[in-house]
């Protein structure tokens, strides 16, 4: 491949990473510990927000982070034409 | 039947299909023994993973962890989970696409390094020993509970089922055993979770009904639970009373150390193509998931039930399960006031009744009155639970000895089936010890299962992710950054943990981070010490700065494999 597509390539996975990440850290580190508190004022059923977030929410985002990732590398590796064949 | 009986039959039942799986999955050849060939469907290997990763603690411990800290438990159920984002996005598909067999193969082929190998090597002998010696422990005790046999004969027959199927098959055969023992292990936690689920709030799903009503009430579950707290003075159940701080660095650690242990890593070196590692990634985090939003909820179910059942109430109108865990001393009264009724409170010296907190999963069936096969069933998973991480653990031991120590550096001319032969010895030679810590347990186990997470965090996570993401990142930096990692975290340990230097408060702690949390800080230790030491020196070599941009794309990755 050469090294311009390569570049493209990896920008674009960068790219995916960094929003991911930044979801990733925001589920887990900002609703689940440091706004726990604040987002405790808000209920939904029996569970206050932040400790929803921090014992359940932040896990289910976890397992959907993983397959966006997966389905967005898979089309990129498609249109780059470095997939496994 | 009684329990008794059921247990033999539910544990037999389950160690004569492991014994099975053993037989029809002998390795062949040393990819056999080190990465089950490389041919694992991605489904098979993100239940085996799950079964790897999810320990005695995990299935045996941590709800009952939880139980006793409430919103605290956090810190385990995001952290043992968040990690697996991590491997999904940085790790586990360019591991996969380097294509060799273990970690310190990648460690020290991209750092063109031996020194940056046994480094490699050190740190996951010590990380898998101590671990290991906790879940053989953890298959002893379970045995002596269950089958009223002692502990040590416990540990004997663990030591015997595990020396069948991890020597006979290496990884091939661990791999199967632990798509069955993931099974075992993830019915035994939802069965009786779902019964005591629609007993309490009459939902059958643990994750509702945790948000939900108390049966034949208005009364949030998690209302109520506070509420019982404020009233015996504990902290309310969803506030936490660790420092923000410190749950922020502690999840941290263990997210970084998840994604940077051993015998995780190398599950994804036996996919066939690094698609598949990403999306074995997933399959993987959703089989654990189950398992972990689950907890959470049987947790509040157990401590509400318990402090129902217990207090202020009659000790001689307890249920028969009160006695029986008291004999086991798991469970212990002491009537402080002499007034016949249990006082359970938050303050240490009117509290009259302390539990242990592995009672909460143990127990949980019996003080909910199911049936005698589901406290069987509890039991089998336990042992399925402990055997399956065990036995990953063991593998991580032996190829390091056999592969990273034997084959790269001392013999290199080995022939395969040699290096196989090599490969099983040191698996019976790994074994025994792992037995030996069962039988003779360190009294610092738990320490040091924080020691591990945080020396993984510290050495090899930001090694490897420098090593994809850094092609200027050469030798030297490399091995000063995991050195330097490693032993600031050590240190730290040793000082605050095991009280080394002379005893210590939380209030001297830096920063106010708990020796738990401290990984964090040995790997941003280690990140910086790794670019400014690389940045004085010289760039790696052609080659190597090849390697980097070939493990940045898929393709090629089969034929990379057949080397």
């Amino acid at each position: 491949m050469n090294k311009e597509k390569m570049k493209a390539y990896w920008q674009r996975n960068l790219l995916y990473l960094v929003v991911l990440l930044i979801i990733w850290f925001l589920v887990s580190y900002g609703a689940g510990i440091l706004f726990a508190d604040a987002l405790n004022s808000i209920k939904i059923g029996g569970f206050p927000l932040g400790f929803w977030f921090a014992q359940q929410g932040s896990i289910y985002v976890f397992v959907i982070l993983i397959f966006v990732y997966v389905s967005l590398m898979n089309k990129l590796d498609k249109k780059f034409d470095v997939d496994e064949k | 039947m009684d329990v008794q009986t059921w247990t033999y039959i539910i544990v037999g039942a389950t160690f004569a299909i492991y014994i099975g799986i053993a037989i029809w999955s002998r390795a062949g050849s040393t990819k056999d023994f080190y990465v089950a060939g490389g041919g694992v469907p991605p489904l098979a290997n993100g239940m085996a993973t799950a079964a790897d990763w999810m320990s005695a603690a995990s299935f045996i411990s941590m709800a009952g962890i939880i139980s006793f800290a409430g919103y605290d438990g956090a810190v385990y159920l995001m952290g043992w989970t968040g990690g697996y984002v991590l491997l999904a996005l940085l790790l586990a598909p360019y591991l996969r696409k380097f294509g060799k067999f273990t970690v310190p193969d990648f460690i020290g082929d991209r750092y063109y390094s031996n020194t940056a190998r046994t480094v490699a090597v050190v740190c996951a002998l010590f990380v898998s020993f101590t671990y290991v010696a906790g879940q053989m422990r953890g298959v002893g005790v379970v045995f002596s509970r269950f089958l009223e046999v002692d502990i040590n004969n416990g540990v004997y027959i663990g030591m015997f089922i595990v020396f069948i199927y991890a020597v006979l098959g290496g990884m091939k055969g661990i791999t199967y055993t632990q798509v069955a023992q993931y099974v075992i292990l993830i019915f035994a936690f939802m069965v009786p979770a779902i019964f005591i689920s629609i007993q309490l709030t009459n939902n059958p799903i643990p994750q509702l009904g945790f948000g939900g009503t108390i049966d034949g009430t208005e009364t949030y579950l998690l209302d109520k639970l506070n509420g019982l707290h404020e009233e015996l003075g504990f902290a309310a159940y969803t506030d936490g009373s660790k420092a923000l701080i410190d749950v922020f660095f502690i999840t941290f650690a263990l997210m970084v150390g998840t994604a940077g242990l051993p015998h995780v890593i190398v599950r994804f070196f036996t996919v066939p193509k690094v698609s598949d590692a990403r999306i074995s990634a997933g399959y993987a985090l959703v089989f654990i998931a189950i398992l972990y939003t689950t907890a959470p909820a049987v947790a509040a179910f157990a401590r509400t039930n318990l402090i129902q059942t217990v207090s202020n109430e009659e000790y001689a109108s307890m249920p028969s399960w009160f006695s029986n865990w008291e004999k086991t001393g798991l469970l212990s009264f002491t009537d402080k006031n002499n007034d016949g009724v249990i006082q359970y409170v938050a303050d240490a010296e009117t509290n009259e009744l302390v539990i242990d907190r592995d009672i909460m999963v143990l127990a949980n069936p019996e003080i909910a009155n199911l049936p005698n096969w589901v406290v069987a069933l509890v039991a089998a998973g336990g042992l399925a639970a402990a055997l399956s991480t065990a036995a990953g653990l063991l593998l991580v031991i032996s190829t390091s000895v056999s592969h990273d120590l034997i084959k790269k550096q001392f013999a290199p001319d080995i022939s395969d089936s040699n290096e196989l032969w090599v490969a099983r010895g040191s698996a019976v030679v790994a074994v025994v010890i792992a037995g030996y810590f069962g039988i003779n347990p360190p009294g610092f186990v738990a320490a040091v299962v924080a020691l591990a997470f945080g020396l993984a965090a510290a050495s090899f996570f930001p090694a490897i992710i420098l090593g994809i993401f850094y092609q200027r990142m050469n030798k030297e930096g490399a091995i000063a950054g995991m050195i330097s990692g490693l032993g600031v975290t050590l240190l730290y340990m040793l000082i605050f943990k095991f009280n080394l230097f002379g005893e210590t408060t939380p209030a001297d702690w830096w920063f106010g981070v708990s020796p738990e949390g401290f990984g964090t800080i040995g790997m941003l230790v280690n990140f910086a010490v790794s670019f400014v030491v690389s940045s004085v020196t010289k760039a790696p070599p052609q080659d190597v700065q090849e390697m980097v941009d070939n493990i940045r794309f898929p393709r090629g990755a089969g034929e990379a494999h057949n080397h």
